[in-house]
């Protein structure tokens, strides 16, 4: 058949309400314009009935006085600072319970999580009870037990536990010595940065030592040296530039020195013991995802078992670990908000809180609150990320 | 996309200014939207009407003020305002519905329409009265902040609580007064601040702190919580204002003057002598004061839109004030606080009703 026949098989251009295409478009645009409609009526609506209500809107309120006290503050702040500080204060605070929390819970979960795999009957037992049973009550529960059962029930301050008239322990916190820097204390930082720096020069340099020789290098115990060494020679020859304030007990409580609060203590004890549980599980899984035949192929090679755990078992296990890590990380942050179940005056507590309730600015001072907990979460992601693109498999 | 120039939004065009000066509040706006969207429906008195009971904003659980009993029933000072504006209303004082709110979310729940009066403790400010859109509707007890601390502590005096921890509760004006009180006196003192007044009570026992502070009915209501009632003591010092009354949405007021003349009635009717208990016999009396109270002459129900003996089922149902005080947290609850500031005024206290007529 001579015949072409192409103009009646091969379909012709469909009319646009028939292309996938302009549909597709079509479809998407009309849903982004009703996203868009939507979010404007819902601010729309708001702004009306605000107004229709006299209530007042605007930051403002964050320039006038406060007027009212914080137990804990790491920035200077008294009644006389205004609404604005009162976020900071409570940011910071926030902050501090975070990265105690990440910083504790990690370490508890890692260690758990290698004593569940081990041999010894009696460690795996112990690890598996503690993971069993702190995972299984709720947080909060959690926190009021050791705020309100072992926090706050320690002697009264003038039955202060003692241990060598420096450290007291009460039911308003542990107190102990502040070290007050003198002049020439500059020189002690100095020495610990010059120490830092060099000795992140000597691991790249024994790295690549050993890589060309296949030579190891002591690199811990240089570092070590280095790290104390270096400071220390700094603080005498500067002459001792360094004296203690201590704690003392005066009219109600102890004043002077530095002081762990209660609320502190047991939020940050409650959420590194809940949190740690779901790290020692995903540690536990990591190291079991590595095949064992890995383990068999290093010890053929001779490797000793630190060696195998720090060159073939870790490094893959942290593929596996890292991302639910990040999870675990970013759902401790959001759990510090807790805190005002306890009095810890933490950003919801602080600001969300009582700010929030003398100024009457609900919707201003809950979206700075959400913005912040936004923030802290993308950023913990942002750099759990970084780190877990570092870590990842190469392929060559 | 589309949006229409001349379409759903017009109406409210003249408010467009508004957006680029609170650009920055669109989120809040979101979250908050859908709750105040619903205080739009209708004034509140209509809305009230229709679902046929009053959402009354009470606390947590304040003994004498609002407490609920093991079957779930509320009592209280506070409580029987609510009751007071139910039986004006519906004729009945049962139709009220509790919503326990903490010091925290009174006013937003207020303010989103959650609720449609708080009759909870709340001290009557000009910020508050200003700034967030309510209106005070008169004073059902008038109050002070004052201090609890433990007896072992030997302390006579507030002007002996320097450097102390001291226990309070987040998102009163108690907060602000203490701070005022300290820093007036050159005195330092460490803030721990709770949710809830349980917790305070308990940090307070626990000895987390020195002294406990609040409004004075409080302390004592508190202290009756403490396992050792005896072991803890209130310092004579009164250092705030505290004028507590029920609290409305602006925006209706019709509704305001509801609760306001609910409790002016209370009031009313014991300057007059009418109680719960002869109320049905005062219907004989002569005096055209207590005829106009219960509805017999006079303007009766008619300016307030309710039905004539209005403040009949107030006062047969829930008492006058002085029954609501004696029974709730006078001589005839634990509470046993005197009078004072809450006699009426031609008894020594300041309790004072404009006249019905």
């Amino acid at each position: 058949m001579s015949d072409q026949p192409s103009d009646a098989m091969t379909p012709g251009k469909p009319a646009p309400w028939n292309d996938p295409k302009i549909r597709a478009i079509v479809f998407q645009a009309l849903l982004v314009g009703a996203v868009v409609m939507f979010g404007f009526y819902l601010i729309n609506n708001t702004l009306y009935n605000m107004e229709q209500r006299g209530i007042s809107t605007g930051f403002s309120f964050l320039e006038k006085e406060s007027g009212f006290g914080v137990t804990q503050s790491l920035i200077e702040y008294d009644e006389t600072h205004s609404y604005g500080r009162t976020f900071f204060v409570g940011l910071l605070n926030t902050v501090l319970v975070s990265v105690l929390g990440i910083f504790f819970a990690t370490l508890l979960g890692f260690v758990m999580g290698v004593a569940r795999l081990s041999k010894n009957w009696l460690v795996a037992r112990v690890a598996t009870a503690y993971i069993e049973i702190f995972r299984n009550i709720p947080l909060l529960l959690q926190i009021f037990f050791w705020y309100f059962a072992v926090g706050i029930n320690f002697p009264r301050p003038r039955e202060s536990l003692a241990l060598g008239e420096v450290f007291f322990l009460n039911n308003r916190g542990l107190f102990m010595p502040r070290p007050v820097t003198e002049d020439g204390f500059g020189l002690v930082v100095a020495a610990l940065i010059i120490a830092i720096v060099a000795v992140f020069f000597m691991v790249r340099w024994a790295h690549r030592r050993q890589d060309a020789t296949g030579q190891p290098f002591h690199t811990v115990w240089a570092s070590l040296g280095l790290l104390v060494g270096l400071p220390l020679v700094a603080f005498l020859a500067a002459g001792n530039p360094l004296t203690w304030e201590y704690p003392e007990l005066r009219g109600f409580n102890f004043k002077g020195g530095l002081s762990v609060l209660p609320e502190l203590f047991a939020l940050t004890l409650a959420l590194t013991v809940y949190t740690g549980t779901f790290i020692a599980e995903t540690v536990r899984a990591g190291i079991q995802s590595v095949s064992h035949g890995q383990t068999e192929a290093a010890r053929a090679l001779g490797l000793r078992e630190s060696k195998l755990l720090q060159l073939i078992i870790i490094p893959q296990a942290m593929r596996v670990i890292i991302p639910p890590l990040t999870s675990q990380y970013l759902n401790l942050t959001k759990n510090s908000s807790l805190a005002a179940a306890i009095g810890y005056p933490d950003l919801v507590a602080v600001f969300a809180g009582t700010t929030l309730n003398q100024t009457g600015q609900a919707v201003e001072i809950i979206a700075m609150t959400m913005a912040v907990y936004l923030s802290l979460s993308l950023t913990i992601s942002l750099f759990m990320n970084w780190y877990n693109a570092k870590m990842a498999l190469r392929e060559r | 996309m589309v949006v229409p120039k001349h379409g759903v939004f017009t109406t409210r065009e003249n408010k467009v200014y508004q957006m680029k000066k609170l650009l920055v509040s669109a989120i809040p706006a979101l979250a908050l939207s859908i709750a105040v969207g619903t205080a739009q429906a209708g004034e509140t008195l209509d809305a009230v009407k229709a679902k046929g009971f009053v959402q009354c904003g009470v606390s947590t659980g304040l003994p004498g003020f609002s407490v609920a009993d093991d079957k779930g029933n509320w009592g209280g000072l506070d409580v029987d305002v609510c009751k007071a504006v139910a039986a004006a209303l519906f004729g009945d004082a049962g139709k009220v519905k509790f919503s326990p709110l903490t010091a925290k979310e009174r006013f937003t729940a207020l303010q989103s329409g959650e609720i449609d009066m708080l009759s909870r403790n709340t001290t009557w400010t000009l910020t508050r009265d200003s700034n967030l859109g309510l209106n005070f509707a008169g004073v059902n007890y008038y109050d002070g902040q004052g201090f609890m601390v433990s007896k072992k502590l030997g302390v006579k005096s507030a002007m002996e609580l320097s450097g102390a921890s001291v226990c309070i509760q987040a998102g009163t004006t108690t907060e602000l007064n203490l701070a005022d009180y300290f820093r007036a006196n050159k005195m330092e003192y460490e803030p721990i601040t709770y949710d809830t007044s349980d917790e305070t009570v308990k940090g307070f026992e626990a000895g987390r702190c020195d002294v406990l502070t609040s409004d004075q009915s409080q302390l004592y209501a508190l202290r009756i919580k403490l396992s050792d009632p005896n072991g803890a003591m209130v310092l004579p010092e009164v250092i705030s204002k505290e004028p507590l009354g029920p609290v409305v949405r602006q925006g209706d007021d019709d509704w305001f003057n509801i609760v306001r003349w609910s409790l002016n009635a209370m009031l009313n009717a014991e300057e007059l002598g009418v109680s719960s208990k002869n109320v049905d016999e005062m219907k004989g009396s002569s005096d055209p004061n207590i005829r106009r109270l219960l509805g017999l002459e006079g303007i009766k129900g008619e300016g307030l839109g309710l039905a004539d003996e209005w403040a009949y089922n107030i006062v047969k149902q829930v008492g006058n004030y002085g029954e609501a005080f004696e029974r709730n947290v006078g001589s005839g609850s634990p509470l046993k606080i005197s009078r004072g500031l809450n006699a009426l005024w031609n008894n020594g206290g300041i309790q004072y009703a404009p006249p019905i007529r």
